[in-house]
């Protein structure tokens, strides 16, 4: 059984493979994207030597890996099962003998791993050469890095997994996928480290499960968040997965029993 | 004038199907003004911590992001193609539209048209007006005109861009394509491009020219002595129709490369 999800992530990984210029496409994007935020940043501290805890070098770390691994837990789940339930092929799902939710997780992490391998490496690789970023020394830094990576990946296919699922109940939930979008955007840390926000916004933050997603994982990258500390965010990222799992069952629970299909 | 009355059939036609689903419609305008929000969230964020911006103050900043909106806010009423791929050519629809008599694009552009918005527009100009208050900007007859000639520009510089890479979608068979991606960066011309180095610089000016949706023709309101007049903002209009044009080319010879779907 388990080797059926398996087979999930590499038919998904294949697919990815399968449709390349999109990946072309997209480490040139990216990189434009990393290089205009290098720039801005650099206008932004001026003569400035630190910015809300960051020093320019660390931002410019901060900066880069922030959209490398955005490019790893970034995945469209929420609209793939938003389809799935308007068309009402959800129904097909409900009767094989696997669980569709980790079916679609797997194929987030099919996604997400193409992307890992011949998008996120190279291009940490391209963006370090043309760019100073510094790269962690310890090993140890790496290995929580990698871990809590792994967790963002979670944690976001879990919001995309929840807002996918209220088209169960709102039956069109674009404007909801495109909230969800400006929040984790807004308020993962991508484009702005949380430690910039004025000081209740922050706060707010800190109880949110958004920042879990880039900027607990980006900080230890740059080495802001050290040692202990780097345990306790990873803890604070294990919790927020263990919690987004209740309303994620509970809603599929529930919504089963109130399917319908518009003109199925 | 067939496509005006097109464009009324097609508006009714829209309405009805929005308001079916009407809390859904409201957290949509809601969801778009906050991810246009998002920007100008992130240039009062920023400039909490900074007194300017490469040499731009945050009323200038905010005065280009506003500019930066109208266009904006047009050209997502009008060219919402972000599914084309799918839609159209993976699942074959465009069989349908080329067997009726109107242009294509132009029903491709009416079916998926989305009004709300216009309403981001209209927030930029409120933007606009208020920084340009601040800025102590005054507005003649003349600089009304030059608005409407530029966002005009800026909003062809927009189709310009997009009609192309959703016609890639002819060419290769990708399901996501540039398109998703491009969100990420359609917004960098509202920035001073001066911040950028050489290459980007010239990048946004002349291969993806997003720096005239933005801040080239934003700076032909600022004042004299700030600086930052671009000489380039009057090419604004000639620009888009250069791009216009060669995406609208690109795009019918796309279309001849259409086969229909195989199922």
């Amino acid at each position: 059984m388990n080797n059926a999800y398996l087979d999930i992530i590499r038919i998904r990984f294949l697919t990815m493979l399968a449709y390349r210029v999109n990946y072309y496409s997209g480490i040139v994007i990216y990189a434009i994207n990393i290089g205009a935020y290098y720039f801005l940043w650099q206008a932004i501290y001026g003569d400035q030597p630190t910015l809300g805890g960051f020093t320019v070098a660390q931002m410019t770390t901060y900066v880069a890996v922030s959209w490398m691994s955005r490019a790893f837990y970034f995945n469209n789940l929420d609209r793939e099962i938003a389809n799935e339930i308007r068309d009402g092929s959800v129904a097909i799902q409900f009767i094989r003998p696997y669980s569709y939710l980790l079916v679609k997780m797997m194929q987030g992490l099919g996604e997400g791993l193409f992307r890992l391998l011949l998008f996120m490496v190279p291009g940490m690789v391209v963006v370090c050469l043309i760019f100073p970023v510094t790269l962690p020394t310890s090993p140890q830094t790496w290995l929580i890095y990698f871990v809590m990576l792994v967790f963002s990946f979670l944690i976001n296919t879990q919001i995309n997994m929840l807002t996918g699922l209220f088209a169960f109940y709102v039956e069109n939930n674009e404007g909801m996928m495109r909230m969800k979008r400006v929040m984790v955007d807004l308020f993962s840390g991508v484009i702005i480290p949380v430690s910039f926000f004025p000081g209740w916004l922050e706060a707010i933050m800190k109880w949110l499960p958004f920042q879990a997603i880039t900027y607990l994982p980006s900080s230890v990258f740059t080495g802001r968040t050290e040692g202990g500390m780097a345990l306790q965010v990873l803890g604070l990222q294990v919790l927020w997965f263990a919690v987004l799992l209740l309303p994620i069952l509970w809603i599929w629970r529930k919504a089963r029993h109130r399917l319908f299909v518009q003109g199925g | 004038m067939i496509y005006l009355q097109l464009f009324w059939e097609y508006f009714k036609n829209y309405a009805k199907t929005r308001l079916t689903y009407r809390a859904d419609f409201w957290i949509e305008v809601l969801s778009d003004l906050l991810f246009q929000g998002m920007n100008l969230i992130f240039i009062l964020v920023v400039f909490q911590h900074t007194q300017s911006l490469g040499g731009w103050s945050q009323a200038e900043v905010v005065f280009v992001y506003g500019y930066f909106m109208i266009p904006y806010g047009i050209f997502t009423t009008f060219f919402n193609l972000w599914n084309f791929s799918e839609r159209y050519i993976v699942k074959g629809e465009m069989d349908r539209v080329l067997t009726r008599p109107a242009h294509n694009l132009a029903q491709i552009v009416l079916e998926n048209m989305d009004p709300p918005s216009l309403i981001g527009s209209l927030v930029g100009a409120v933007i606009m007006a208020i920084s340009g208050a601040q800025l102590g900007l005054s507005f003649d007859f003349t600089d009304f005109l030059m608005m409407i000639l530029l966002v005009l520009g800026s909003v062809l510089v927009y189709a310009g861009i997009y009609i192309a890479i959703t016609a890639i979608g002819f060419y290769s068979d990708s399901p996501t394509g540039i398109a998703p991606l491009m969100y990420n960066i359609q917004n960098y011309g509202r920035y001073p491009v001066g911040i950028y180095n050489k290459v980007i610089r010239f990048v946004l000016t002349w291969i993806i020219p997003f720096a005239f949706v933005g801040v080239y023709p934003a700076s032909f309101f600022l004042n004299m002595d700030s600086g930052h007049n671009s000489p380039l903002a009057l090419l604004t209009p000639v620009v888009g129709l250069v791009f216009v044009t060669a995406a609208l080319l690109f795009w019918n010879h796309g279309v001849k490369r259409y086969r229909g779907a195989g199922s």
